[in-house]
């Protein structure tokens, strides 16, 4: 491999993370926080990509849709936790991965209903379509590194809400010690709604972005979701920036994964098995995770 | 608990009086399970497959060979355990004389035993998978497939750009059984150099880092197998990096039909496929099949579409053979081996291994007159065509 095309596969692993961390930002905060496990974080990724692809044909623009569509899914995250999730979050986690497994199923069915069973067109947006040459020989997306330029910005203001803001330390609280904010009078349950809502608008704002280079189908999410899990393993759960840094490592990971083996005459299998190896390895040495801080 | 059963009177009202026992001296009709995918991501697959039968039992008149029909829909979850379990309830419970409608190979070969080893002797007259298995060693006189073996189309894109002098080609495939024959398929007609051959994750829509080491190998063209919404996300992937121009994509129908197309948009035009079929394919029933699918779910057919159609009008020229019963296994078999049909895809006859012997062509997508991608035909890359697995094939004589 020479320098330039490992420049490249960085580029490329680079952007698979943050699409990674957008979902996994979620999905930590939510399994951190309510101790909550969703396996439906995949079926908001996916109605975020059909509310976009639906909103680009209303009106017309992919930078209007993506708001409108995020925004969507923020509201329809908003309806889950009132009407379905709020009752699971004392029952023990197998009760749990069976209702959001049901939400799975409802959202295929959902989505196969409404929008047929066929994958749906969604173009690059023409102020993103061409290519630039970053790297000498290798032309690369515009779109691409807009996703990756979005992925840092919201990686950037999720930092500030987190750290920064009265909101952002309740989460924190929440995520370290639940019951003591409860009793330290929080409206906890607002808090949760609120947190779930904000991972699915993230969830839909990856779901947004990827409709244009891979897919629009029922099901899209599921393949991101066994990965996103992957990610929040690594980077420890209930922590925003275990879950940066791991989606970087996993992306990269993936990536180089996918390539190297085939260099090398080793089995494709390889390929499927590289981010799981790394997540026994880095569970057998931080049982937690990366940052971690409950074991 | 409530059957999904569609019966044939759907199709037209004349059926509906063959709801009743039927009466001595009366054909006792003909009972069809359907299995396919109409669940997930390839539901719209499934979709394709319903709907083809269906507008083919239509133009039978409701009655295929003029025998009451009933036809059972079942949904395989592309599970393969689901798809067994599935044929082991129409075959033992719904009592189904005929299984049709599998899409993926490796659901197939899960339910084929349960299928053919039933002591009724059920027949399996399948319209897409075509696993080299049943089509050698494993070959049965109950089991007919009226698509092509896995491997043929594959076969016929290595045989056009070994003709179009093509050297060196880049192989793509997700890594699961179908994906491997397809490059076997290929690479038996292909003469020049293989750049790379690469197996992807099945399900994989992301081909960034496999596509930036395509494009360093420095391919003269490429040649995959991607169905679905993986075909969807790498076309256009593809097309996203620039590589429609410089390095050429060649892929068979799958990667290429209007289960593809919509989702893929512009960036496919003029992209060559290879296929037993196309919707622009010019032969009276074909133009009467297209026109009537397009009528009926506006929308134009995949060749998911027309092997289902075909399907229906082979029984049914079966059934007309034996007056509409079948009851006589033997009588039925020999009436469905003649193939005494007008199949859209033009000539169509069977193998010894009950494997079509038939064309493969060319096409090009570009647009027809309305504006939508279609898949233009170029040409015969084979005439009668049968596969490489007959010769393995002893069919025993049930």
């Amino acid at each position: 491999m020479t320098a330039l095309l490992f420049l490249e596969q960085t580029l490329n692993g680079l952007q698979l993370g943050v699409t990674l961390f957008l979902m996994a930002a979620g999905l930590t905060l939510v399994f951190g926080i309510m101790n909550m496990v969703n396996l439906a974080h995949g079926s908001l990724y996916m109605m975020g990509a059909f509310f976009a692809a639906t909103f680009v044909g209303w009106t017309g623009s992919f930078f209007l849709a993506l708001p409108l569509a995020v925004a969507a899914t923020f509201v329809l995250g908003l309806a889950v936790e009132t009407l379905a999730l709020r009752t699971l979050y004392g029952r023990d986690h197998l009760d749990q991965v069976l209702a959001t497994f049901g939400l799975i199923l409802f959202f295929n069915e959902l989505v196969k209903i409404v929008w047929g069973p066929v994958s749906i067109f969604m173009d690059v947006p023409k102020a993103l379509s061409g290519r630039v040459e970053l790297i000498p020989g290798a032309p690369y997306p515009v779109y691409r590194l807009a996703v990756l330029a979005v992925g840092l910005a919201v990686a950037a203001g999720l930092w500030w809400l987190i750290a920064r803001t009265r909101t952002g330390m309740l989460i924190r609280a929440g995520a370290s010690n639940r019951e003591m904010v409860g009793a330290l009078g929080v409206d906890i349950k607002r808090l949760y709604t609120l947190v779930f809502a904000l991972g699915a608008a993230l969830a839909a704002l990856a779901g947004v972005m990827a409709g244009p280079i891979y897919v629009v189908e029922i099901g899209m999410g599921d393949s991101m979701l066994i990965k996103t899990f992957v990610v929040i393993v690594i980077g420890g759960i209930g922590s925003i920036r275990g879950a940066f840094v791991a989606a970087l490592i996993v992306g990269t990971v993936d990536t180089f994964g996918r390539v190297l083996p085939a260099q090398f005459g080793l089995p494709a299998a390889i390929a499927e098995m590289a981010i799981y190896i790394l997540m026994a390895a880095v569970l057998f040495w931080k049982p937690a995770g990366l940052f971690g801080g409950r074991a | 608990m409530k059957r999904r059963t569609l019966l044939a009177g759907l199709a037209g009202a004349s059926a509906l009086p063959m709801l009743g026992a039927p009466a001595i001296g009366q054909a006792a009709g003909v009972k069809i399970g359907l299995i396919t995918t109409q669940s997930g991501p390839n539901a719209g697959l499934g979709r394709e497959m319903v709907d083809g039968f269906n507008l083919g039992l239509r133009h039978a008149g409701g009655r295929l060979g003029g025998a009451a029909t009933e036809l059972v829909l079942g949904d395989d979850q592309f599970r393969p355990d689901a798809g067994k379990a599935l044929a082991e309830r129409m075959v033992q419970r719904d009592r189904v004389d005929i299984v049709t409608g599998v899409i993926f190979s490796n659901i197939m070969l899960a339910m084929a035993d349960t299928v053919l080893r039933d002591r009724r002797g059920v027949f399996f007259i399948n319209s897409n998978a075509g696993p080299s298995e049943l089509a050698g060693k494993d070959c049965h006189p109950n089991f007919f497939s009226v698509s092509w073996q896995n491997d043929n189309t594959h076969e016929a894109m290595g045989q056009h750009m070994t003709n179009a002098n093509i050297r060196r080609v880049y192989l793509m495939t997700p890594n699961y059984p179908a994906g491997r024959d397809a490059l076997a398929g290929f690479k038996r007609f292909f003469k020049g150099e293989i750049a790379g051959e690469v197996y992807t994750q099945l399900g994989q829509t992301d081909y960034a880092a496999e596509l930036a080491a395509l494009r360093a190998a420095r391919p003269d063209a490429t040649y995959i197998f991607y169905p679905g919404g993986m075909g969807v996300a790498y076309i256009r992937q593809y097309g996203q990096l620039g590589l429609m121009q410089s390095i050429p994509l060649f892929a068979p129908s799958f990667s290429a039909d209007q289960t593809i197309l919509p989702g893929v948009g512009e960036a496919a035009i003029g992209m060559f496929s290879s296929t037993f079929w196309s919707e622009s394919l010019g032969n009276p029933q074909n133009e009467r099949f297209v026109r009537d699918f397009e009528a009926s779910y506006n929308r134009i057919p995949s060749p998911y579409a027309a092997q289902s159609y075909d399907t229906a009008m082979l029984i049914d020229s079966a059934l007309k053979a034996t007056n509409g019963s079948i009851a006589d296994k033997n009588a039925f078999r020999n009436a469905v081996r003649a193939a005494n049909f007008n199949s859209v895809r033009g000539p169509f006859k069977f193998n010894a291994n009950h494997f079509p012997i038939q064309n493969y062509y060319l096409t090009q997508i570009g647009r027809d007159e309305r504006g939508r991608l279609v898949n233009q035909m170029r040409g015969v890359i084979f005439s009668a065509h049968g596969d490489a697995y007959a010769a393995q094939c002893r069919m025993r004589n049930a």
